[in-house]
């Protein structure tokens, strides 16, 4: 099964590579862009006994760094028959 | 009896090396060198230093890997039995992946990657680390790194400045760093994270000697436990 991991800074904490995206659109012409928020996404592929609580342990020990980030897990399959 | 320092070599790190010879000359005595992938640390070790570099090539987040690897586990067993622990630089990211600091290490507030000589205002000599220079002492050490804007949220920030856990702070903004911190203490005071590099400030040669007084510190405290 594919599980998608978003991982994106807390709101608050300050995200340069953010900013930086955000004035280089600005200097391609696209006016209206309001915030730019940069993030990370993980695809894992699991087997189907894989739990929530086990995904949840993967981002809080490993993919995810609790102090500046946020997860956020989507169970793609599921997303397809539902 | 000889000081019995270890120097953890991990895969992308490069400043081991310096981080060694900086060790061996403060304390007449080379350090082991230690591989990551090793699960056991030597025993009775005086000092363990997790030195800069681009371990596991900053992959996932910048010492994130090196964090989960298996010697760290026994570093971190041997930080919480007192044995001192210095990261630099990558050393301070393994640091704060691991926990053992509090806090994150982001990338710079202006994307760029820093190397130059920062000057650091010396906050805290009363640590095991610093007590070689004076308080208040501005000291010229080497910076070099992309990911070297601390992070800590306020209530954190306060309780390390309240503990004197702030060690060293950059006398001028560097890199977006919080309240310009440059390297910070454990609750306890026997593990230091730090970006700038003392090692690299060894001999009027490099330019400066300024970061002699740290690794004579470590030793001179070693003895004085023995």
């Amino acid at each position: 099964m594919k599980v998608h991991i978003h991982v994106s800074l807390k709101p608050g904490v300050l995200d340069p590579q953010g900013r930086a995206i955000h004035h280089a659109l600005e200097g391609l012409g696209f006016d209206g862009v309001n915030d730019v928020r940069a993030g990370r996404l993980i695809e894992l592929d699991v087997a189907d006994g894989v739990t929530d609580d086990a995904l949840d342990e993967m981002c809080r020990k490993l993919l995810a760094n609790m102090v500046i980030e946020n997860y956020r897990i989507e169970r793609m399959d599921q997303k397809e028959t539902a | 009896m000889a000081f019995r320092a270890a120097v953890i070599t991990f895969p992308g790190s490069n400043c081991d090396r310096d981080m060694a010879v900086a060790v061996e000359q403060a304390s007449g005595t080379a350090p082991i060198r230690v591989w990551h992938g090793d699960a056991e640390l030597p025993e009775r070790l005086d000092f363990i230093a997790l030195p800069g570099g681009f371990s596991y090539g900053d992959y996932l987040r910048s010492g994130a890997m090196a964090a989960r690897s298996p010697i760290m586990r026994a570093v971190i067993a041997a930080a919480e039995r007192g044995v001192p622990v210095l990261g630099v630089c990558n050393g301070f990211q393994v640091l704060t992946e691991s926990g053992l600091l509090p806090g994150a290490l982001m990338r710079n507030a202006a994307q760029n990657f820093i190397c130059r000589t920062a000057a650091l205002k010396v906050e805290n000599n009363q640590t095991l680390f610093t007590r070689g220079y004076d308080a208040g002492q501005t000291i010229h050490i080497p910076i070099a790194h992309h990911d070297g804007n601390y992070f800590a949220d306020e209530d954190t920030l306060d309780r390390l400045e309240g503990d004197g856990r702030v060690a060293f702070r950059y006398a001028e903004p560097c890199n977006g760093s919080r309240r310009d911190i440059a390297g910070i203490l454990n609750r306890a005071g026997n593990v230091l994270g730090m970006m700038p590099h003392p090692e690299r400030a060894m001999e009027a040669e490099q330019g400066g000697s300024d970061g002699r007084a740290l690794f004579a510190s470590i030793v001179e405290a070693a003895l004085i436990t023995a």
